[in-house]
């Protein structure tokens, strides 16, 4: 068994699926320039995911916001704030109502011609874009 | 009011218009004031024509935006150009190759925007077109036998049109080349939202039919030419194709149309694609009436 030693105050992601983490950690801007001490474990093996990723970020507080767009990458994460090497509060990533992030990914989509914001609207599991109506797995979009 | 997608409708709405529509046919016009535009960075005969003539048969005025003479030519954007109508006129009709182009136009006036056609997405003027025909030829919509027959994978008409006819609760059977069906993600919206009937054939088979709408096959879709003239061959509606048909079936067709239907079938009792043409005017006009919030 490999054991990672605790972080004091920050973010533990759990449940993330297999192979998602560094996904996971590129969505939050944690890179090599990344000051604080960040543990990546590919893998593990789950009961529920059959394998699963855990990330343990020290120095940052994953807010509801960014955790929803975690969702996006692997549904049903689990969110762990630590502070003072307890766990302060954990909540589930849900897909998020509204995006306003990312490009259109349909090439003809006028928002890739013009300088304008564009925004998801969730359908049942998928995002619609508000301008060419299209559907796009949430996963296309970041 | 826009009109932008037939998703932003509903069959209250639908009801409402093709009311004024009936009541513009059967006791004419209103006079109203009032100028729009017809912004068309595509090529239209139909759509562009019939706007401006519902317009000034309400004693409109009518300013045509022209792409090629305009400031688009010195690289003026397309944002800052609706801007600049919606500062001359009292609504936009707006026909651009961008999908989601008339959306956008919408979001930047304070004036009503219609889409008249916007790239490969919605078309929604036509579909209440052609849903006000079928009603108008056949005396109801609900419970009809529609087949929709062609090319039902790009035509653009189409995906405003599924989604008014589920609206409308009619048995839908698709009958197209393979690899030539309609986008399955719209397929799965309209069977989840309308749990309408949709049946998919790949030959010509228009025995139960009430309604026949025919859309081209475009050669240009195809690498084999070979097969895409044997396509075209297969997917062209002869008289003796409606002479299998139930008597009273009728044609439609959202024009223009090339080869995929045959001269005979022109002149039979069938064809209403013409009539469906004339009836844009008095479904603009309603349309117009609508988004213009004339009472």
């Amino acid at each position: 068994m490999i054991t990672v030693e605790k972080i004091s105050n920050g973010t533990v992601i759990d449940h993330i699926c297999g192979g998602k983490g560094k996904k996971v950690l590129s969505l939050l801007g944690i890179n090599e320039n990344y000051p604080h001490r960040v543990a990546l474990m590919m893998n593990v093996p789950s009961k529920k995911l059959g394998k699963k990723d855990i990330v343990k970020i020290e120095g940052i507080f994953v807010d509801v916001e960014n955790a929803n767009l975690i969702a996006l990458i692997t549904p049903h994460a689990t969110i762990n704030i630590i502070k003072n090497e307890k766990v302060e509060k954990k909540f589930v990533a849900e897909l998020p109502e509204k995006l306003s992030i990312g490009k259109c990914p349909n090439p003809n989509c006028i928002t890739n011609f013009e300088h304008e914001f564009e925004e998801f609207i969730k359908s049942n599991e998928l995002y619609r874009c508000s301008y060419c109506e299209r559907l796009f797995k949430g996963a296309e979009l970041i | 009011m826009d009109m932008i997608s037939m998703r932003d409708l509903d069959k209250k709405t639908i009801e409402t218009i093709f009311e004024r529509a009936e009541n513009i046919e059967k006791f004419g016009y209103k006079e109203r004031k009032g100028i729009i535009t017809t912004a068309f960075f595509e090529t239209s005969t139909r759509t562009k024509l019939s706007f401006q003539s519902a317009a000034k048969h309400m004693g409109m005025k009518v300013i045509d935006f022209v792409p090629e003479t305009s400031s688009l030519v010195k690289g003026e954007s397309f944002s800052d150009t609706i801007r600049m109508l919606d500062n001359y006129a009292d609504a936009i009709i707006i026909r651009h190759p961008k999908d989601g182009s008339a959306r956008l136009a919408a979001k930047l006036a304070k004036h009503p925007v219609i889409n008249g056609g916007d790239g490969a997405n919605e078309h929604p003027t036509q579909a209440l077109i052609d849903i006000y025909t079928i009603k108008k030829e056949k005396g109801k919509i609900t419970g009809l036998n529609i087949s929709l027959f062609g090319d039902l994978g790009h035509a653009r008409t189409m995906h405003s049109l599924l989604y008014g006819l589920a609206m409308s609760d009619v048995n839908l059977t698709l009958i197209s080349p393979k690899g030539l069906e309609p986008n399955a993600e719209i397929i799965d919206e309209i069977k989840k939202e309308f749990k309408t009937e949709i049946v998919q054939k790949y030959e010509p088979d228009f025995t139960d039919a009430d309604v026949i709408y025919v859309v081209r096959v475009q050669e240009e879709r195809f690498a084999d030419k070979y097969e895409a003239k044997k396509i075209k061959e297969q997917f062209k509606l002869e008289l003796s194709d409606l002479k299998k048909a139930k008597s009273n079936v009728i044609v439609l067709h959202p024009l223009p149309k090339i080869d995929e239907i045959s001269a005979e079938v022109d002149k039979s009792k069938h064809a209403k694609y013409f009539e469906q043409a004339a009836n844009a005017v008095p479904v603009r006009i309603a349309i117009l009436e609508y988004c213009m919030g004339m009472e």
